[in-house]
């Protein structure tokens, strides 16, 4: 008996110290896509008036739209955080909801980027028109990717949380993807006034 | 294993006797001889530290090797305010020194500063195409491949496009060639001579053939040859530019006599706008 | 069906390919026949492949990274060869887009398939013994990185044999990188083999700073971490803040050549000057990444051999620190002759020549840790004293080319290259090569043959000198690089035939270090390591056994100062007294085989994209997130090595060693 609740607490201490390090080891992740990302707004600072002839930012972005996009994700960011403090509380089921809300939130997101990257291609301003258009599509399809990456993950969450409920191991991966989640949100403030504000200047 | 050594040994001092063409340390312009200089003197500099490093490295490890039973052996000595005053001033001193040279240098021999030198300036224009060099004296209205001839004494002015940099050691040195864009170079030559160009940057197959013989000459000479240049029955049109302009290897020099006018901006505006764009952008320039 | 893939890529037509081919095909036949023959498959899979241990993993690096050195020598002597008889009219004899090819991958190799997974075989084995840790803070991640890494070079390797490689220099500069001008397979090899290695690199790079920064055990604050792991640290900030710009330039390289896009082309308002910075932000820190290590390496070894503390530690981190900073505000000096104005290049220019001071710090302090020392002089000595003298006249040259007016005369001529094979063989290459030979007992419980790690080290040396200083030469001389041919009246000749010597003559030394391994496992009992600390050292990993146990450490050690053992050693000399131990359970991780069946879809991943088929290509991303979801539901990840267990192997070694 005495050695199995030592062995116990050794389990606990353990798998706190493993999950302080995956969460650690996940900040230096994101600092790195932070990297990642910077480098590709360098890159459209450099191409941004690169048209060769094509259109400018000024006439194929629609603000409404795209202010419906930053709202739906802003949102989404907001219900993460209201799953994290249901998780806190161990709240299950709660946990669930406010994921699943997340994730339509987030889907709704990428189905009307999806829809504006379209109505470009249609329009003939696909990414092979210029130099601007290439780095448009890439920094804000890059950002979509990763939200893409993040729903998938947020799907096989939602999977874990059902079948195995809130527990040490579910928790650290919550928190991984909330930071993820976050980070994602603040990539979008960054683009949202990089390309679109300034670009409607 | 020292017969070896030998061996080698000796093959080194022949060669170093033959006479080889050092071209850098042999210039034949001033901003050639300057850049020269410039090795030379951050060398000396370097070596300020460097030969003392060389020397402690085998006099610390024959003095302080374990079979030396009279040295000195203090395991715990890890510290001195002193040493480490040292290795940090005396890298820094010369390294501001050098950073001071570096400073007046980079702007003395901007290779965008014209020359401050008398004489009139004459203007090359230069197209790096696959894998050749266009070089075009728009005043002149004449074209050569491969083959530059200049004037002792006159400030030459450079202005450079597409892609791959240039480079005539005697003379000075590299500058980018690049599509879309315009570079510029200010090269003088004070002596007459054959010498040596070369493409610096690796462009694709035919690069190593894509060199050319830059001639110095005296003024005479070089107008007679503007003068037997401009008689050839070849003329430079677009028409005759785009069969050029594609891909060819090795290519011997050749005379054009009548260039097409404003060619070289519209080979660098092509790059900037499709073509039809292209009067509005060259208001520009 | 097979997108560009027909009979017709694998270069029937040229011999010296198909050669070298039937002499892979063979080698590989031999080694899996050997494997059916003695049953072994069981064990390679249990004990190797799916191993999540570290000491493995990096000894597997170190194994991949020899092979690889084979492979890029081999180059460096095609290349050699072929321009000393390559004057005047007969252009050598090797083709010219074979000899592009062969450039091309020599410098990828030697940098991202050699000097590379040598660092990380070297940081894997030792990292977390310095440390006093029982693995790396994520084995699996480690596992993964190392079969991503393994993935780019057998694509590297594949594209000899089927298609081609890039044949635009190292870097593959755009445009000529671009489709229009290199429409074949070699540049979409070459991508995809560095993009895939590079995460793989990302990855271990977070993996090691989060072992370092969390898995100390108790006592070790950061400054009494050993120099080597504080190296190992500073490289990877480096990495995890690099290599994400190697991946974006590469990206939209590959953007540009799949989806037609504009990123670097000439035309549509595409700009290649802008993947020249990008990958010099990158490329500049690569060799802060592969040197300091080096750094570390020969910091250890120096002070092992002379017996005496490292002289000024805490100057060693600081010039470590500020190198690490430095490293990114330099790029620009890859291309002084942009054009970029005198402002700029002047800033770039002293940016650059400010490193010099630190790391001429950094070789006072060796040369004073060796003052009033004891100096044995084994192989890692040699290699040290060797060392020395290289990169200072290799340091020197890089500070020659920083001065902007100097470097429009030196870029892009043989003296750049001579610069840069002397700091990184006679910096990179020897530290890498001296850690080898200073940690191989550690590894493998036996030493290497002295005498001849002492021919391999001369053989290298010398010919080192007879390779590079008459390259050096031919710079002054007005060579630029990457000639294929040349004219007899340059008078290069002589000096290349010179240099083909000296490339024989390290070519000797390698093989000299080869025939070192082979003789030394046969003369395993003579050479055997029974104290665990064959050079009496000063850091941990002397603590335990050679080879350590799986678990490292039986009972995590307490640390209280620098030198940690060598610290315990004066104590147990003063008292001479020994505490029965007390063991403890341990908490490991579980071996398995998901690092390498993702980094196996990944190769069919690449492969396909390599030659646009593009149905595989959708089955093995599909395979690698299936392998990443199945490992996401996987909880018998770990297990505890009970304490009375850990006693009974405890007491088997010490029995084994007696």
């Amino acid at each position: 008996m005495h050695t199995e609740t030592l062995s116990h607490d050794m389990e606990n201490f353990q798998h706190e110290d493993s999950g302080s390090k995956i969460i650690f080891g996940f900040w230096i992740y994101i600092m790195s896509d932070c990297v990642l990302f910077a480098s590709i707004f360098a890159t459209y600072a450099v191409l941004h008036n690169n048209t060769f002839g094509g259109p400018p930012a000024k006439e194929l972005f629609s603000m409404p739209y795209v202010l419906t996009e930053t709202f739906i994700l802003l949102t989404s960011s907001f219900t993460y955080g209201l799953a994290m403090l249901a998780m806190h509380k161990m709240n299950k089921k709660q946990v669930i909801s406010w994921l699943f809300i997340t994730f339509l939130l987030g889907a709704s997101f990428l189905v009307m980027e999806l829809k504006e990257f379209s109505q470009l291609i249609n329009e003939g301003n696909a990414w092979d028109r210029s130099g601007f258009l290439s780095a448009f599509f890439t920094l804000v399809g890059t950002h979509g990717l990763h939200v893409a990456s993040g729903l998938l993950w947020m799907t096989i969450l939602i999977l874990q949380v059902i079948f195995r409920g809130v527990n040490p191991t579910t928790i650290v991966k919550l928190t991984c993807l909330s930071l993820f989640w976050h980070f994602l949100d603040i990539v979008w403030i960054f683009v949202f006034t990089i390309v679109y504000l300034m670009g409607a200047i | 294993m020292t017969n070896k050594l030998k061996f080698f040994i000796s093959i080194g001092l022949v060669l170093f006797l033959s006479g080889c063409k050092l071209v850098i340390f042999d210039p034949k312009g001033s901003i050639a001889a300057d850049e020269k200089d410039i090795i030379i003197i951050s060398t000396l500099l370097m070596l300020i530290v460097v030969i003392p490093v060389i020397i402690m490295t085998f006099l610390f490890a024959w003095r302080y090797r374990a079979s030396n039973k009279k040295a000195t052996y203090m395991p715990e000595w890890a510290h001195s305010v002193k040493i480490e005053m040292v290795v940090w001033t005396i890298p820094l001193i010369i390294i501001t020194i050098l950073a001071i040279i570096t400073w007046k240098s980079s702007h003395k021999l901007d290779p965008y500063k014209p020359l401050n030198v008398s004489g009139e300036p004459i203007t090359i224009e230069v197209i790096a195409l696959d894998w050749k060099w266009l070089f075009i004296y728009p005043d002149e209205n004449i074209a050569v491949i491969n083959y530059m001839q200049i004037p002792e004494n006159r400030p030459i002015n450079f202005k450079i496009t597409a892609d791959a940099p240039i480079w005539i050691p005697q003379l000075g040195g590299q500058i980018y060639a690049m599509p879309g864009m315009q570079s510029k170079l200010h090269l003088i030559a004070h002596e007459k001579g054959s010498y040596d160009g070369f493409s610096a940057s690796f462009s694709g197959p035919g690069f190593s053939g894509m060199k050319f013989i830059a001639k110095v000459s005296s003024e005479k000479d070089f107008l007679n040859w503007v003068h037997l240049v401009g008689q050839s029955q070849d003329q430079l049109n677009i028409l005759e530019y785009n069969k050029l302009a594609k891909p060819s290897e090795n290519n011997i020099p050749q005379y054009y006599s009548d260039v097409e006018n404003n060619l070289f901006k519209t080979v660098i505006a092509k790059y900037m706008m499709p073509v039809g764009g292209i009067n509005k952008n060259m208001e520009k320039m | 069906m097979f997108g560009k893939l027909t009979i017709n890529a694998i270069p029937f037509n040229e011999p010296i390919i198909m050669l070298t081919g039937l002499v892979v095909a063979i080698m590989g036949l031999v080694i899996v026949g050997a494997v059916f023959y003695f049953k072994k498959w069981k064990w390679l899979w249990n004990e190797w492949i799916t191993s999540v241990d570290h000491k493995k993993i990096g000894i597997m690096y170190i194994i991949v990274a020899i092979i690889m050195l084979f492979r890029g020598l081999a180059d460096a002597i095609l290349m050699r060869s072929h321009l000393a008889l390559s004057a005047g009219s007969p252009h050598g004899y090797l083709p010219p887009h074979h000899y592009d090819q062969i450039f091309t991958a020599h410098g990828v190799i030697m940098i991202f398939f050699m000097a590379m997974p040598f660092m990380f075989g070297l940081l894997n084995l030792i990292v977390p013994l310095q440390i006093g840790a029982r693995d790396v803070a994520f084995p699996f991640l480690n596992s993964l990185s190392f079969w991503l890494f393994v993935v780019g070079a057998v694509l590297v390797m594949l594209s000899m044999f089927v298609g081609e490689f890039a044949a635009t220099g190292w870097l593959a500069y755009p445009p000529l990188s671009e489709l229009a001008f290199s429409p074949g397979v070699g540049v979409d090899y070459y991508i995809w083999s560095l993009q895939i290695s590079g995460l793989g690199t990302l990855l271990s790079g977070i993996n090691f700073f989060v072992t370092i920064m969390k898995m100390r055990c108790p006592g070790m604050n950061l400054m009494k971490m050993p120099i080597f792991v504080w190296t190992a640290l500073c490289s990877m900030i480096l990495v995890i803040i690099a290599f994400p710009v190697l991946t974006v330039s590469l990206g939209m390289l590959a953007l540009d050549r799949y989806l037609g896009m504009h990123f670097f082309t000439s035309d549509f308002g595409g700009n290649f000057m802008m993947y020249i910075n990008l990958i010099w932000t990158w490329g500049h820190p690569e060799v802060y990444i592969l040197v300091l290590p080096g750094f570390g390496i020969f910091s250890e070894i120096v002070a092992t051999f002379s017996h005496k503390r490292l002289f000024g530690y805490t100057a060693m981190v600081w010039a470590t620190f500020v190198i690490t900073i430095l490293s990114f505000i330099v790029w620009l000096h890859h291309f002084f002759t942009m054009g970029a104005g005198a402002n700029v290049n002047g800033f770039f220019g002293i940016a650059t020549m400010i490193i010099a001071v630190p790391t001429g710090v950094k070789i006072f302090n060796w040369l004073f840790t060796m003052y009033r020392g004891k100096i044995i002089f084994s192989v890692p000595m040699l290699w040290l004293l060797g060392f020395l003298v290289a990169f200072t006249f290799g340091g020197m040259t890089g500070v020659l080319m920083s001065v902007p007016a100097a470097d429009f005369q030196l870029h892009n001529s043989l003296f750049l290259i001579a610069h840069f094979h002397n700091t990184i063989i006679g910096g990179v290459v020897f530290a890498y090569l001296a850690g080898f030979t200073y940690w191989f007992p550690k590894a493998f419980g036996f030493k290497l043959d002295e005498k001849l790690g002492k021919m391999s080290f001369w053989c290298w040396t010398i010919g080192f000198y007879l390779a590079f200083i008459p390259v050096y030469i031919l710079g002054f001389m007005g060579m630029t690089r990457r000639l294929n041919h040349y004219d007899i009246a340059s008078g290069w000749q002589p000096y290349l035939i010179v240099a083909s010597i000296g490339t024989l003559i390290i070519s000797l030394g390698v093989g000299f270090l080869v025939v070192q391994i082979i003789v030394s496992i046969m003369k395993r009992n003579q050479y055997r390591d029974k104290t665990g600390d064959p050079w009496n050292g000063r850091t941990l990993e002397w603590s335990i056994p050679s080879p350590p146990p799986f678990y490292n450490f039986a009972i995590i050690p307490k640390v209280t100062s620098r030198d940690a053992f060598w610290k315990t050693k004066q104590d147990m000399v003063n008292n001479n007294m020994q505490e029965k131990p007390h063991y403890e359970d341990i908490h490991m991780p579980k071996n398995t085989g998901v690092g390498f069946m993702i980094a196996a879809f990944s190769l069919v991943f690449c492969f396909s994209l390599v030659w646009h088929i593009i149905w595989l290509a959708i089955v093995g991303f599909v395979g690698m997130i299936a392998c990443v979801i199945f490992r996401s539901f996987d909880n018998e990840i770990d297990y505890y090595v009970k304490a009375d267990e850990v006693e009974k192997l405890e007491i088997e070694i010490l029995n084994r060693n007696r």
